[in-house]
């Protein structure tokens, strides 16, 4: 349906163009003055300022393998990650703990564990379906490199990043 | 031999000097910082940071540190030229060669003579700092800097595509309507002057004050009295100077009527097809007409390069005289950064007013120049004569 749209009713000094204009120059002035005088907050000068700290705690960022506050790397190679990761970034080479080990009854550890944080896509299933409590996604987002090879994080980086958790669930220790 | 002697040597080395010195020494350095704080302001305007962070690399001439002072970005201007220099130059297939070529030079070669005739100071080492002073001044001006509509023609037609097409039509519109308005507000202050020639205009408000703020001018602390002629005329030379502003604005590309160019309607208007160092030229083509703009309503409303209690050379007193010089050298530098920070200063108001005003449309450009502009810029030639006829 046609309808007529309401113009504003302009006063002399509307009219005139001239005056309106500089009203607008002295809020544009305004805006560059408190910009000027530091009064203005909006930008947030990236490499030194970061969001860091108003990131909540569920972040999802590159993912880690932790250990435990025994030193124990969690990992027990059970592949689960490797198998449910949408875009297969995960690669994991199974190796046997030695029976002379403290923990020789989880039989199994990663030699190799690889993830390429350049096919990663950040969707915490790895997270959600490993029942060791071993890999995390933690709060790094800028992961850079140089080439593809370095953007393959090795179980060294990994465990780098982790770090040791506390406050896991300890099944495999040994029983008094 | 009589060849040779019959070449007015000095002439010819003072006159190259001075061009070397205007273009090379101060006119493209101030484009691209033009340009820097062109992004600066916006951004300040709107609340952002801008470009503050090249710094010059001086590290990659070995040095320990790269250098970056005060505001950070002061090296983008330097960036941008390289990047522009080292852009793959691309000429599209269906595009009219020869005016693809000719067009961004058409942009930026008047802009750059415009400046030939702008006293940009008074006296030094005897030489008159004026490329060219001839006595026809604003006429060459306002010539010389209506061929640069034909870069932006050009570019247009030649682009052989849509955008670039209507930039230009519109274009060659807004400048035909918008020259009538600049030339005549130009007027009543010919009238006032009495004169044609740049360099004495200057020395005419230098005498007798400003046109725009009669109070202030070198000659007038000495005996310090407005007359009454001034503070008649004064409405005239205000509107003048509000006329003038405007259509240089238009006559510029400006904000309120960058039509030619509209990015959010046309792409990028008459340059969309351009690339590389050809953009980079339409670019320069425009900022530098800015200055030339600025240079001119500097010449006219706001003294040139007079300031007040400063003494004004002669030939004689800029003379080299001895090791440091004479005062006259001094003052002679003076009136240059004077006359340019006067200009810098109105290139901040340009800038400023384009971050503030939304761009006019089509129609409302037309009517603001044929039914309004170019009427009270007549209304102001016959007021001005008027009062003028009356006090002489």
């Amino acid at each position: 349906m046609a309808y007529t749209v309401r113009r504003p009713k302009l006063t002399f000094a509307e009219k005139l163009y001239l005056p309106t204009i500089i009203g607008g120059l002295m809020i544009t002035l305004k805006h560059f003055k408190n910009m000027i005088l530091g009064r203005t907050k909006v930008v947030m000068q990236y490499p030194e300022e970061k969001w860091d700290s108003h990131m909540p705690e569920y972040y999802r960022g590159a993912p880690t393998l932790v250990k435990d506050d025994h030193g124990r790397e969690r990992c027990v190679a059970c592949q689960l990650c490797e198998f449910i990761c949408p875009p297969r970034c995960i690669a994991i080479a199974p190796g046997e703990i030695p029976a002379k080990s403290k923990f020789a009854k989880v039989e199994k550890f990663p030699e190799r564990f690889d993830i390429d944080t350049a096919r990663c896509i950040f969707c915490g299933l790895c997270e959600e379906v490993c029942p060791e409590q071993a890999i995390f996604l933690r709060k790094d987002y800028a992961i850079t490199g140089t080439s593809r090879a370095e953007m393959v994080h090795d179980k060294a980086k990994l465990y780098e990043l982790g770090g040791v958790w506390t406050g896991l669930v300890h099944k495999w220790n040994p029983k008094k | 031999m009589d060849f040779i002697h019959s070449i007015p040597w000095l002439i010819l080395i003072s006159s190259v000097a001075k061009t070397a010195f205007l273009i090379f020494g101060v006119v493209l350095p101030l484009v691209s910082y033009t340009v820097y704080a062109e992004r600066r302001v916006s951004a300040f305007i709107q609340d952002r940071v801008g470009p503050n962070r090249t710094g010059f690399p001086l590290t990659l001439l070995g040095f320990k540190k790269d250098f970056s002072p005060i505001l950070g970005g002061l090296g983008q201007p330097v960036a941008d030229a390289v990047k522009f220099l080292l852009k793959e130059e691309f000429t599209p297939g269906h595009v009219n060669k020869f005016y693809f070529w000719l067009a961004p030079v058409m942009a930026m070669v008047p802009a750059l003579a415009t400046l030939a005739v702008v006293p940009f100071g008074d006296f030094l080492f005897g030489q008159k700092m004026v490329v060219a002073d001839v006595n026809i001044g604003i006429l060459y001006v306002f010539a010389i800097s209506s061929i640069g509509v034909y870069g932006i023609v050009l570019a247009g037609w030649s682009s052989n595509s849509k955008y670039p097409f209507l930039g230009s039509i519109r274009s060659t519109s807004q400048m035909i309507s918008y020259e009538l308005s600049l030339g005549l507000s130009a007027v009543p202050l010919l009238m006032i002057f009495g004169n044609l020639n740049l360099s004495d205009q200057i020395m005419y408000q230098a005498q007798h004050g400003w046109l725009l703020v009669p109070f202030l001018s070198s000659g007038q602390f000495h005996d310090f009295h407005l007359t009454a002629s001034q503070i008649v005329l004064w409405p005239c030379v205000f509107i003048s100077f509000v006329v003038f502003t405007i259509s240089m604005f238009a006559e510029t590309n400006r904000m309120p009527f960058d039509l030619p160019e509209s990015e959010t309607e046309l792409v990028a208007g008459y340059h969309t097809e351009y690339s590389a160092m050809k953009f980079a030229l339409f670019f320069l083509g425009e900022y530098t007409a800015m200055i030339a703009g600025s240079s001119v309503i500097v010449v006219l409303f706001l003294g040139g390069w007079d300031l007040p209690f400063l003494p004004i050379n002669t030939a004689e007193s800029s003379m080299w005289h001895g090791l440091l010089g004479g005062s006259g050298i001094w003052f002679g530098l003076i009136h240059i950064t004077v006359f340019f920070g006067k200009v810098a200063m109105l290139l901040i108001f340009f800038i400023w007013v384009r971050w503030t005003v939304p761009r006019f449309r089509f129609d409302q450009l037309m009517k603001l120049g044929w039914l309004y502009l170019f009427e009270i810029a007549l209304a102001n030639i016959v007021l001005a004569a008027a009062i003028l006829a009356f006090l002489k």
